[in-house]
């Protein structure tokens, strides 16, 4: 399969202290890398791609370091994720799917075997489409308070023949949760559900 | 603090390749922001003492929060720019207020020099609004391979009663630079122009 060609990577973290209410005493991180890749099946249509999957694996890993680096280093202290990606316009959604094996096996291996699925969004569009990637808690789907999404988007990506790759990670709920649902300290963590 | 801080944004962008090439080096540009409350929305305020001492702090803070994105020294730190954006409930000046009289001592201080003028804008604005932050290089106004922008938004900023402020710094000028001009080998660093 190809080479993974990088244009470029964008780390950005928000710290949130509030939002109208009380000040949090720890302030909320929200997270995302974005990396730019040059999408080696654009412009026409390929049947075999998923080899490309494995390609994608060190690339992953990368990326889900820097970010945990970026939210402070401990990946203990991730409990929320998800995943994107956005295909330039000489592609084909079905490359944004490549995404989801090398995303998901990067995160749980560098957070140490998270149990919930990965939440996911994908689509295609130009440079400075932008993706709000969906959040839900590492270890039980349903937890309610860490239900969110960070929208990701690069202003001159993805170009045609790009993709726009997106892992994104929460050190917790959102900054006022307060609509009940599952807590996250009555997890049970076996079917990665509740 | 004297600012009411609802969160803290960095955008680290690291370019790898432009123009169909690798660049000899990556190119690192990071961008600190803030959402703040803006003490004077809805009213007139003659003395907008308030906002001046509020720009000071975030000098402070935001360069120090770009700075550590991107580089381990001071010296690696080659352009800069600021940037506010102010929520429809305010004024113009408000955005003045906080960029202009008091924030370019301490975020000069934090990158250790800058001679040149810190090159500016702002606007008003709502919710996701977009800002291209000017960038020029810090010790001299001049040297042309460093103009350059870079442009940050918040999704859920700046509400009415709010004012984004934004700093971005980087390590490098624009990442194919050849349009001649004044060159940063060149600098004589005395007037911040050349």
């Amino acid at each position: 399969m190809p080479d993974i060609i990088l244009r470029k990577t964008i780390v950005t973290i928000e710290e949130i202290f509030h939002e109208g209410g009380p000040v949090a005493a720890v302030p909320l991180l929200r997270g995302s890398v974005c990396s730019v890749i040059a999408n080696p099946f654009a412009g026409r249509y390929v049947e075999e791609i998923a080899g490309f999957m494995d390609d994608l694996k060190p690339l992953g890993l990368m990326m889900a370091k820097r970010l945990v680096a970026a939210l402070g280093g401990d990946p203990h202290r991730i409990e929320g994720y998800g995943k994107g990606a956005i295909v330039g316009a000489a592609g084909e959604l079905e490359h944004g799917a490549l995404w989801h094996v090398p995303g998901g096996y990067a995160m749980r291996e560098v957070l140490g075997g998270a149990k919930a699925i990965v939440s996911s969004a994908k689509k295609v569009g130009g440079p400075g489409t932008r993706l709000d990637v969906p959040v839900t808690h590492i270890n039980a789907s349903y937890v309610r308070s860490h239900f969110d999404a960070v929208e990701v988007g690069v202003t001159d990506a993805p170009r045609a023949d790009e993709l726009l790759l997106a892992l994104v990670m929460t050190t917790g709920p959102r900054i006022h949760a307060r609509v009940g649902g599952l807590k996250a300290s009555d997890i049970v963590g076996e079917d990665g559900l509740r | 603090m004297k600012a009411r801080i609802r969160k803290l944004i960095t955008v680290v962008e690291e370019i790898e390749r432009e123009g169909g090439l690798t660049l000899e080096r990556p190119s690192r540009r990071a961008a600190a922001i803030a959402v703040i409350e803006n003490p004077l929305s809805g009213m007139y305020s003659e003395d907008l003492s308030q906002l001046i001492d509020i720009g000071e702090e975030l000098g402070d803070l935001l360069a120090r929060k770009a700075l550590a994105a991107i580089a381990e020294d001071a010296f690696q730190i080659e352009s800069y720019g600021k940037a506010a954006i102010v929520g429809e409930a305010g004024e113009l000046e408000h955005a003045a207020a906080i960029l202009h009289p008091k924030l370019g001592g301490p975020f000069r201080a934090v990158l250790g020099h800058g001679a040149a003028l810190i090159p500016s804008s702002k606007k008003r604005g709502g919710l996701d609004c977009p800002i291209d932050i000017p960038l020029g290089h810090k010790d001299a106004a001049y040297v042309r391979s460093h103009f350059d922008g870079m442009e940050v938004h918040v999704p859920d900023a700046p509400r009415s009663n709010e004012i984004v402020v934004a700093l971005a710094i980087t390590d490098s000028g624009r990442p194919l630079a050849r349009i001649g001009g004044l060159s940063k080998d060149e600098i004589v660093g005395k007037d911040g122009l050349r």
